[in-house]
C-alpha cells in the first residue's frame, strides 16, 4: 500500500455515471463537504426516517466545524497512506492507511477482522455496524482516522473471555440466522440496545435494528433472541394466529 | 433409531410377488400420508444396500429434531469466513469497468492511462460475455467485443494491489461506444417498430438453477414466443362453463440482493486452480470453469465454507469468475473480484416481470372446465419470463392453454429467483381462484378443497380454517367503515420434487470415536451442514456438534448445486446410506475384537450392541478404540427415488392478515400464518427460519420491491439498498409457521425441499386476496405502493359513480 494514490477529491464522477455516486443523496451532502462522517448509524434506511441518532452526536462538533468551514487549526492528511493508531477490542493496533480508508476497510482488510461485513457501503444496510465508544455505527460511513482516539468494538471483541456475548448465544438458541451475513451487525445492535436499555419492549428492538437488512428473513427470531436475553417476553414473538 | 427394517408379513405379500422381486432388491415397508390424518405404511421395492427403513420423525432421536445451527457460533462470532473475507498474501483486487450506455457496439477499449496507474497490475477485456442472451446467428451482429444490451454490462477489469487503486484505475479505461437507440420498458418493447435488442433469434441457457426460456420458439421483434403448452380443449371448456372470470395481472422486475454480492477470489497456479466463490454450486462453478479455460475439472478447486446468502442468482462462474481466473492467470497472483452492491443490482440477475391474461371457466360446483395465460415478462436481456407454473400445476381442470412470450428489453438478464415463475404466477392464478369464490358463493377455501387434489395442501386448508385469523375473516368485503380497513386473505403455491443426482458423501469413522462427513455441498443458509450432522448422530450416537461436517469443497464428493429446493431433497439420502455403510464397516472392524460375529452386532443410540444378547453393550467410542484398522469410511451417492411413478407436488397455503389505510394508502401486514409441508422436516427450527424468510421476501415483493430504470437513458434509478426498498424489522408481521409432516416413501431420509414452496409463492397473492376483502377493490398490479392502492382505490371510486 506505499504507492502513490489518487486523492479522494480528484475522483470524477462524471467519468462513469454508473460508477459515479451522484444519484444519491448521502453522497451529494458528501461532495458539499459534510462528508461521509456526517452520517452514522439510521441514517434514513429502509424506511422513511430522516433523523440522524444517537451515533451522531459523538462527531457533531467536527460536522458542524467542518459544514462551516472552521478549518484552521485542522492537520491535512493525504494523499498518501498514513500512520495511525486504532483502538479496536481494546488492543491499539498501528495501521497504514489512506485517509480516504473507510473504518470498515480499515478493520476487514488491514486488520483482518472480517467478522464486520460490507454490503451497501452507503449507510443503508448497517451489515457493518461497530461500537464506537459503545455507539453502534456504520463502518462504511466513518472515516478510519475519525476512530483515532475512539474505542471500537468489532463483532469479534464482543466476546469475553471466550464466553459468548448473551446476545451471541440466543443468537443461535433462537436460530436468528441463515446465511449469517448480516448478523454480526444485527448482534452488535440489538447487544449495544440492551446495553442502553437493558428492558426493550418489541417495539425498541424493531427501531434498533431498523437499520438493519436481512434478506434471508431473520427478523422474527432476531426479536425473540434479544428479548429473550432482556428476560422480556412479549406477545408478538410467540404469536397465535 | 430402528435398525431393524420393518419386517413384511408373509399374509401381506404373496408369494407371487415375492418371486417378482428383481435380484439385489427387497421389499419394506415405509410410513407415508400426513400424522394425525393420513399416516399409513406403505410398500416399496428398494435397493438391498439401502439402510433400514426411518420411522416418522417423532420415534428418532435426532433427525427431525432442531438442534442448533451446527455452524452458527462461527456466524455469531464473526469467526466465519465468506469469499468476501478470504484474503490470501499478495492477492490483488479487482474492479470492473461497466457500461453506462443501455445498447451499443463498443468499437475502442483504451486501457493504457488504467495500466499506468501505480499498483495496477493487470488489465482484461472481455471478449466472451456469460449470462445473457446469444444470437442464433452471430453472423448478425458482427463486434470484436460483445454488444452492450444493458447499462451496467461489464466490459473490461484491472487487478490492482489496493480495491481504491482498482477502482480508481477502473475509471480510467476509456471505452469508445457506437451508440443504439435501446427500449428499457417491456410495453414499449413489445411494439412493432420499438428498437431490437437483438436483431434476430437469440436464446439464453439456464443455469443450474433453472432460469432461461423456452429456446425452439418463435421470435418477432423484441418477442420471444410464445411457448404453448395445451391440454383439452379450451373453447370447449369455456362453452361448458357456468362462470368465467378473465382479468389481466403485472408484477414488476425484483432483484435479489442476497447480502453476500457475487463474486471470487481465484488462484491460479500451474496444474490447479482454486476459486473460492459465493455460489449455490460449488460443481457448477467448477463446470464453468473447466469448460470456459478448457482445464481438465481435476485441476479446478472451488471452494464455498460460508456464503451469504443466494436466491437463484448464484451458478456458474459468471462473468466475474472468470474475469478473476483470467487476471490471476494473467498475473501469477490471486485475485478477489466482489461486485458492488449497484453492480449486484445490475448485472447478476433478476426475477423478472409479467403481464398476464387469464381466463378460467367453472361449473356451478367449483370444477374448473378451462384454464387459459397468456403471459408477456421481461428478463432483459436474457429469457425465463415463462409464469405458467402454478396455473398449470396447482389444480384439476378439464382443458388448459398457456402462451408464455419473453420480452427483450435492454436491461440486465433475468435469472432463476427462488421458484421463478410462481409467485407472478400465483399472483394471478390465486386472485382468479379468489374472485371464483366468491362469484360462485363458495368459501375460498371449500372451493380449493373440491379442485385441488394435493393431499398435504388439503391438511394445510383445514389448519388456517381451523385458525384464529381465519375465523375473524368477514367473508363479506370491505365491510370496515373507517379510514383504516381490515382484511384476511388467503393463497397456495406449488412447487415440484426436484432431485439431483449429483449428490455425494463420504463418512469416516475414526479409531478415537470421531465421525465425519464430506460433501462438496455448499450451505447457503438453508442449514445442510446441521442436517448432516443431525445424521451422523443419529447412525453413530454422537451429538450433532461433536460431528465433523466438512463441506463446500470439491475435493470432496460432488455435491448438489442448491437451486430448486434439491439440496436437503438430494443429498441427506447419501449421506444417510454412507453412514450406513460406514457403520457396517465400523461393526465389521470391531466384531472380531469384541468377540462377535458382525451380523450379531448393532449401532443403536451410540451404543454397540449384541443381537444374540452374547456381549454386554458397549459404548460406540469404546468400540472404536477396539477397530482394527484407524479409519473405516465409505462414500455413497444418491440412488432414484424409490417409487418415480408417485410424482409428488410440495406446497403451502398461506393467509394474511392486512390492514389498509385507504387515506394514504399504506398496507400494515400484521400476522401471517405459513402452512407448509415438505416431505420429513429434518431439521423443523431451520425448516420454519427458511419459511420466514420466504413469507418475508414474498411480502417484500408484493409491497416494496420494484428495480426502476429510467426510460430516457436507460439507467437504474434505485441501484442500492438505500432506494431499492425491501422490508426491514419495522414492516415485519407476526409469522406463524405451520409444518405439516408429509411422507411419501421415497428415499433413506424421506426429505424434500422447503427453499421454494416456503412463503414466496402463496405470500403475495394472499395479500393481495387481503387487501381485496379489506376493501372490496382488486390491487392486480406489484408492487402495492401507496400511490398504487390509492390509484386502484380511486378508479373503483370512479367506476362506481359513472356506473
Ligand atoms: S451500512 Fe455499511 S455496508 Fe451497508
Ligand atoms: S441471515 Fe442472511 S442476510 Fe440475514
Amino acid at each position: 500500500m506505499s504507492e502513490a494514490k489518487l486523492p479522494a477529491d480528484q475522483k470524477d464522477p462524471a467519468a462513469d455515471p454508473l460508477h459515479s455516486d451522484r444519484d444519491h443523496p448521502v453522497e451529494n451532502k458528501a461532495a458539499k463537504g459534510m462528508t461521509r462522517r456526517g452520517f452514522l448509524k439510521g441514517a434514513g434506511v429502509t424506511a422513511a426516517g430522516t433523523a440522524l441518532l444517537e451515533g451522531a452526536q459523538v462527531f457533531s462538533r467536527e460536522a458542524l466545524a467542518a459544514t462551516r468551514g472552521e478549518v484552521s487549526g485542522v492537520k491535512e492528511y493525504g494523499p498518501g497512506p498514513v500512520q495511525v493508531s486504532l483502538q479496536v477490542n481494546g488492543k491499539e493496533q498501528n495501521v497504514l492507511i489512506e485517509p480516504r480508508s473507510t473504518l470498515a476497510d480499515a478493520l476487514r482488510l488491514d486488520l483482518g477482522l472480517t467478522g464486520t461485513k460490507v454490503v451497501c457501503d452507503r449507510g443503508a444496510c448497517s451489515a457493518c455496524t461497530v461500537l464506537l465508544d459503545n455507539v453502534p455505527i456504520n463502518s462504511c460511513m466513518t472515516l478510519a482516522m475519525d476512530a483515532v482516539g475512539h474505542r471500537v468494538t468489532t463483532i469479534e471483541g464482543l466476546a469475553k473471555d471466550g464466553e459468548m456475548h448473551p446476545v451471541q448465544a440466543a443468537f443461535v438458541k433462537h436460530d436468528a440466522l441463515q446465511c449469517g451475513f448480516c448478523t454480526p451487525g444485527m448482534v452488535m445492535t440489538c447487544s449495544a440496545l440492551l446495553e442502553k436499555n437493558p428492558k426493550p419492549t418489541e417495539e425498541d428492538v424493531r427501531t434498533a435494528i431498523a437499520g438493519n437488512l436481512c434478506r434471508c428473513g431473520t427478523y422474527p427470531k432476531i426479536f425473540a433472541a434479544t428479548l429473550e436475553v432482556a428476560g422480556v417476553s412479549s406477545p408478538e414473538v410467540t404469536p397465535k394466529a | 433409531m430402528a435398525t431393524t427394517k420393518v419386517p413384511i408379513s408373509t399374509d401381506v405379500v404373496s408369494d407371487v410377488v415375492a418371486e417378482a422381486i428383481p435380484a439385489g432388491m427387497e421389499m419394506v415397508m415405509m410410513p407415508v400420508g400426513i400424522p394425525g390424518y393420513t399416516l399409513r405404511q406403505e410398500q416399496r421395492t428398494i435397493p438391498a444396500t439401502e439402510p433400514p427403513v426411518l420411522p416418522i420423525n417423532a420415534d428418532l432421536k435426532f433427525i427431525g429434531r432442531s438442534p442448533e445451527r451446527w455452524d452458527g457460533h462461527a456466524k455469531v462470532s464473526g469467526q466465519a469466513r465468506y469469499t468476501a473475507d478470504v484474503q490470501l498474501p499478495g492477492m490483488l483486487y479487482a474492479k470492473f469497468a461497466n457500461s453506462n450506455v443501455p445498447h451499443a457496439k463498443v468499437v475502442a477499449v483504451d486501457t493504457s492511462a488504467a495500466e499506468k496507474v501505480p499498483g495496477v497490475k493487470g488489465v482484461f477485456v472481455i471478449e466472451n460475455l456469460l449470462g445473457s442472451a446469444k444470437l442464433l446467428n452471430p453472423a448478425l451482429d458482427v463486434s470484436k467485443y460483445p454488444i452492450i444490451r444493458y447499462a451496467g454490462q461489464p466490459i473490461a477489469a484491472v487487478a490492482a494491489t489496493s480495491p481504491q487503486i482498482a477502482e480508481d484505475a477502473a475509471r480510467r479505461i476509456k471505452i469508445q461506444y457506437e451508440a443504439r437507440p435501446f427500449v428499457v420498458a417491456m410495453e414499449q418493447a413489445r411494439q412493432a417498430d420499438a428498437p431490437m435488442v437483438f436483431p434476430g433469434p437469440a436464446n439464453e441457457e439456464g443455469t443450474a438453477g433453472g432460469g432461461g426460456g423456452a429456446a425452439d420458439v418463435p421470435q418477432t421483434g423484441n418477442i420471444h414466443g410464445p411457448s404453448v403448452n395445451t391440454h383439452g380443449d379450451v373453447e370447449q371448456g369455456f362453452k361448458e362453463a357456468d362462470v368465467v372470470v378473465e382479468s389481466h395481472y403485472t408484477t414488476q422486475v425484483q432483484v435479489h440482493n442476497a447480502l453476500e454480492s457475487h463474486g471470487v477470489v481465484a488462484d491460479w497456479k500451474p496444474g490447479l486452480l482454486t476459486v473460492w466463490a459465493s455460489t449455490q454450486g460449488t460443481a457448477s462453478v467448477r463446470e464453468g470453469l473447466a469448460g470456459f479455460f478448457r482445464l481438465p475439472k481435476s485441476q479446478v478447486r472451488v471452494i464455498t465454507e460460508f456464503m451469504g446468502g443466494g436466491f437463484g442468482a448464484k451458478f456458474g462462474p459468471g462473468n466475474p469468475g472468470v474475469v478473476a481466473a483470467a487476471l490471476s492467470k494473467q498475473t501469477g497472483l490471486p485475485v478477489r473480484l466482489m461486485l458492488d452492491r449497484k453492480e449486484e443490482q445490475l448485472s447478476v440477475g433478476n426475477r423478472p416481470s409479467s403481464d398476464q391474461t387469464l381466463k378460467i371457466g367453472a361449473r356451478k360446483d367449483g370444477t374448473l372446465t378451462a384454464v387459459q395465460l397468456v403471459s408477456y415478462g421481461t428478463a432483459g436481456c436474457g429469457t425465463g419470463a415463462g409464469c405458467a407454473g402454478p396455473a398449470t400445476n396447482m389444480y384439476q381442470y378439464d382443458s388448459l392453454r398457456t402462451e408464455e412470450n419473453d420480452v427483450f428489453t435492454n436491461a440486465g438478464p433475468g435469472t432463476a429467483f427462488r421458484a421463478p415463475g410462481h409467485p407472478q404466477g400465483a399472483f394471478a392464478l390465486e386472485q382468479t381462484i379468489d374472485e371464483l369464490a366468491e362469484r360462485l358463493k363458495m368459501d375460498p377455501l371449500d372451493l380449493r378443497d373440491k379442485i385441488d387434489r394435493n393431499s398435504a395442501r388439503r391438511v394445510e386448508r383445514q389448519v388456517i380454517r381451523e385458525s384464529a385469523i381465519w375465523k375473524t375473516r368477514n367473508a363479506k368485503p370491505n365491510v370496515d367503515s373507517g379510514h383504516i380497513k381490515r382484511g384476511v386473505g388467503v393463497a397456495q403455491g406449488v412447487w415440484y420434487r426436484n432431485i439431483s443426482m449429483d449428490s455425494a458423501a463420504e463418512v469416516r469413522v475414526h479409531q478415537d470415536g470421531s465421525v465425519e462427513v464430506l460433501s462438496a455441498v455448499q450451505d447457503i443458509g438453508g442449514g445442510i451442514k446441521t442436517v448432516m450432522a443431525q445424521i451422523l448422530s443419529e447412525q453413530f450416537g454422537v451429538p450433532p456438534q461433536q460431528v465433523s461436517v466438512k463441506i463446500g469443497d470439491t475435493n470432496y464428493p460432488v455435491g448438489p448445486n442448491s437451486g430448486g429446493s434439491v439440496t436437503t431433497a438430494s443429498l441427506t439420502p447419501a449421506v444417510r446410506d454412507a453412514a450406513w455403510q460406514a457403520a457396517q464397516k465400523f461393526l465389521a472392524g470391531v466384531a472380531p475384537a469384541l468377540g462377535a460375529t458382525p451380523e450379531d452386532l448393532v449401532l443403536v443410540d451410540g451404543e454397540v450392541r449384541s443381537r444374540s444378547g452374547k456381549m454386554a453393550p458397549i459404548t460406540f467410542r469404546r468400540a472404536a478404540a477396539k477397530m482394527n484398522t484407524s479409519e473405516v469410511s465409505a462414500q455413497a451417492r444418491r440412488i432414484p427415488d424409490y417409487d418415480r411413478k408417485a410424482y409428488e407436488t410440495y406446497g403451502g397455503v398461506d393467509v394474511a392478515e392486512i390492514e389498509v389505510d385507504v387515506e394514504v394508502g399504506l398496507i400494515r401486514v400484521k400476522r401471517i400464518l405459513a402452512a407448509h409441508d415438505c416431505g420429513r422436516p429434518m431439521n423443523p427450527q431451520q425448516t420454519k427460519s427458511q419459511i420466514n424468510g420466504g413469507v418475508i421476501q414474498g411480502m417484500s415483493y408484493a409491497l416494496y420491491e420494484d428495480r426502476l430504470l429510467d426510460p430516457n437513458y436507460g439507467l437504474m434509478v434505485n441501484p442500492n439498498l438505500d432506494r431499492y426498498q425491501i422490508a426491514g424489522s419495522r414492516e415485519i408481521p407476526q409469522i406463524e409457521v405451520h409444518l405439516v409432516q408429509s411422507y411419501i416413501g421415497q428415499s433413506s431420509t424421506d426429505a424434500s425441499g422447503i427453499g421454494e414452496p416456503g412463503g414466496i409463492i402463496a405470500t403475495p397473492a394472499a395479500i393481495a386476496n387481503a387487501f381485496y376483502n379489506a376493501t372490496g377493490v382488486r390491487m392486480r398490479s406489484l408492487p402495492m405502493t401507496p400511490a398504487a392502492v390509492l390509484t386502484a382505490l380511486a378508479h373503483s371510486q370512479q367506476k362506481k359513480e359513472t356506473a
